[in-house]
């Protein structure tokens, strides 16, 4: 077994493990109601991947959790925790509801979509940044900071509330219509998709995958970044500043949260509404530890908490909502538990082997 | 190596194990029954109010039409919509939503789903043209909560020893306002010298699930001479009670809360004068009853006083917090508003 084969193990064998093991306790727990898990499990996937609503859904969920998790993933880079995700995509969200509202009903559709999108980076980037700048001036813990954001967001949003809101609603004023996303079901498939959300923003978090990917590992201030993650006092010492590296690093983190509000204000209701995010944003970061920093790891956590938000959904009416949070915390715990475990079989195992070859 | 191999494959097999199809329990049904199917608001069951009124609605319908319910609680602001989909999609007669932040999304849904029946509680949808009407297959269950105000407006200004009554809305929308305007006219009605101290948690949803603030507006009002305050401010009413509780001892007066959507003497009891109940279940249960007989019609239907949508709580919990005199002097109101002669007003003067 050589070395490249080993950390390809090391990275896919503790997600299989913890999903199985997900699997099993789902099982048990079901069982211990007085369910089927065969039956509910049937409910599960016939409700999100064996079914074209279902499977609409599953992508829908995971588009802001694409987000929300790459903007964990980013700040993780840097050697931040960013748990402010929350407040940011609710900023982006709202900033892009309000560029939309505003707009001149004639803008053209790219334009539209541009300006929309840019204002949800720029909300989400602001109270990212404010954090930022924080730490980086005054050196406020960056965890601290980023959760009473999540409040202080909170709060301006209930004061706000009743000033941007429509009558007798909890949300703003209708996006024109050029600032609007397109949903699978008006090109791709209108059978398949027929009634689910799912739309163009997706691609767009594919897009900025591939981007936040390319800055990290292919240009300076991407590499910037990861040195001041890696060893601050390092960075400083080959002239680059921390300070102002996780300044905007944080700005960046939380750009890319606000982005995920573009999904369900450009692609599904077209306004903002209060809690539509329903966590979302501290899902993203069980989607950025599960991924270890792999971008298409980040894909595939993502997808994988999509499938558990829509199943729960669909398994409600048999099983309390609770089992799926139940099964996200398992899914954690068990990722987190049994890396060391496989590393240590791993390298007792090759190490077993490079000894048997020197005898 | 072999034993990542071997656990791997334990672990499967363990799942495999766990998933055999099991023997299938046969619920017996021959006829096939009515399938209801509810969606709770976000927070969901167990609110001791809203949430479950409707619960109990259906579970009536279950024990006594003989239909067959599923109930779903959304997570999310996008699962409400996916919650009322998988349900049309598999063929239900009936979909009900609780509340009226549920009003686009079954509005579109309703329109897509032309053979589907749909409800629901405190429909509210508005365009730039005003009021929009249900499509043909919904049904908009709406309640004269004003008209139930009115009679514990008139209970609270009869029992205020300081001549001064208190009310605690939730969100400042249209739909808490109509509970103040007809509290605020009872309590006028039969005492023109009264004054009625009112005040809002908040313009978000949060608004109905904020206790703290809650129990900050209820002090407010105790202090300003209020002896009677009338809640509709969902789980934020508890901090009412909370600030209730806090008084008939140390040299502090009796203060009493009156209660919303259910009976919620149990909250606080002994401060609690009565509760203006929203007999949501009475609403829900017409409903799949329409449904099940075949007269469901679609439109706006309302629940006042004369359908019994609307009341308030007299029981022995609270029998000795009200006097007989006040006692009849409401139930006279009662009549008169069910007889046309006293209009509640929905928004305030």
């Amino acid at each position: 077994m050589n070395q490249a084969g080993n950390r390809t193990l090391e990275r896919i064998v503790p997600p299989l493990w913890a999903l199985l093991i997900a699997l099993g306790a789902a099982s048990m727990l079901i069982a211990s109601i007085g369910g089927n898990p065969h039956q509910v499990l049937g409910l599960l996937s016939l409700g999100t991947w064996r079914s074209g609503y279902g499977f609409g859904q599953v992508l829908f969920k995971a588009t802001p959790l694409l987000f929300t998790g790459l903007s964990v993933a980013m700040a993780l880079e840097a050697g931040l925790f960013n748990i402010g995700a929350e407040g940011q995509i609710t900023v982006g969200a709202l900033a892009a509801a309000l560029a939309g509202a505003t707009l001149p009903v004639g803008t053209p559709h790219w334009l539209a979509i541009f300006l929309c999108v840019v204002a949800s980076f720029a909300g989400g980037a602001l109270v990212g940044g404010i954090a930022g700048i924080l730490k980086a001036w005054r050196g406020s813990h960056e965890v601290i900071t980023t959760i009473m954001l999540n409040f202080i967001v909170r709060a301006a949003m209930v004061g706000l509330g009743g000033t941007i809101f429509l009558r007798e609603s909890v949300h703003t004023r209708p996006v024109i219509e050029a600032a609007r996303f397109a949903r699978f079901s008006q090109w791709l498939s209108p059978s398949l998709f027929k009634g689910s959300a799912v739309n163009d923003s997706l691609f767009l978090a594919l897009l900025v995958c591939l981007l936040v990917w390319v800055f990290l590992n292919r240009t300076t201030a991407g590499f910037a970044l990861r040195v001041v993650g890696a060893s601050p006092g390092a960075a400083e010492a080959a002239g680059i500043s921390p300070g102002r590296v996780t300044a905007w690093a944080l700005a960046l983190s939380g750009g890319l949260a606000g982005l995920g509000g573009c999904n369900f204000v450009l692609g599904y209701k077209y306004y903002y509404e209060d809690g539509f995010s329903g966590g979302v944003g501290f899902m993203g970061i069980a989607v950025a530890v599960l991924a270890f920093g792999s971008p298409l790891a980040l894909i595939f956590a993502a997808l994988l908490f999509g499938t558990l938000s829509q199943g729960g959904l669909a398994i409600n009416a048999v099983v309390p909502k609770e089992l799926v949070d139940v099964l996200e915390a398992v899914i954690i715990f068990a990722v987190a538990g049994t890396k060391w475990p496989v590393r240590r079989m791993l390298s007792r195992s090759s190490s077993k082997i490079s000894s048997g070859e020197k005898t | 190596m072999n034993r990542l191999v071997f656990y791997t494959a334990l672990l499967m097999l363990l799942n495999v194990a766990l998933l055999l199809p099991q023997a299938k329990n046969d619920r017996g049904s021959a006829r096939a029954p009515l399938r209801v199917g509810l969606v709770f608001d976000v927070g969901g069951r167990g609110d001791k109010s809203f949430n479950d009124s409707a619960y109990r609605g259906v579970d009536r319908a279950v024990r006594q039409l003989g239909v067959q319910a599923e109930y779903i609680e959304p997570g999310d602001g996008s699962d409400r919509e996916s919650g009322i989909r998988l349900l049309a999609a598999q063929g239900f007669d009936l979909i009900l939503g609780v509340g009226f932040i549920f009003s686009d999304d079954l509005y579109s849904v309703a329109s897509e789903y032309p053979n589907t029946r749909f409800a629901c509680i405190d429909y509210a949808k508005f365009d730039a043209h005003g009021f929009v009407e249900p499509p043909p297959n919904m049904v908009a269950l709406k309640f004269r909560e004003e008209e139930g105000s009115f009679l514990v407006g008139a209970l609270a200004a009869l029992t205020s020893k300081t001549g001064v009554v208190g009310f605690v809305g939730g969100m400042d929308i249209p739909l808490i306002r109509k509970f103040e305007a007809g509290y605020a006219a009872g309590a006028m009605y039969v005492c023109p010298n009264c004054r009625v101290e009112a005040g809002y948690a908040g313009v978000t949803g949060d608004a109905f699930k904020n206790p703290a603030k809650g129990k900050e507006l209820a002090l407010a009002q105790y202090a300003s001479g209020a002896d009677v305050i009338f809640q509709a401010a969902g789980s934020t009413g508890l901090g009412v009670f909370e600030a209730a509780r806090q008084s008939g001892e140390n040299g502090i007066p009796l203060r009493l809360a009156i209660g919303v959507d259910a009976d919620q003497w149990n909250e606080a009891p002994g401060h609690i004068l009565t509760s203006m109940t929203k007999q949501v279940d009475v609403a829900v249960f017409e409903t799949v009853k329409a449904v099940k007989e075949g007269r469901f019609r679609g439109g706006v239907r309302v629940f006042g006083l004369k359908e019994q949508g609307v009341d308030y709580v007299y029981d022995d919990n609270n029998r000795s917090l009200i006097s007989d005199q006040a006692r009849a002097r409401v139930e006279a109101l009662r009549l008169k508003i069910i007889a046309g002669e006293i209009k509640a007003p929905t928004e305030r003067k």
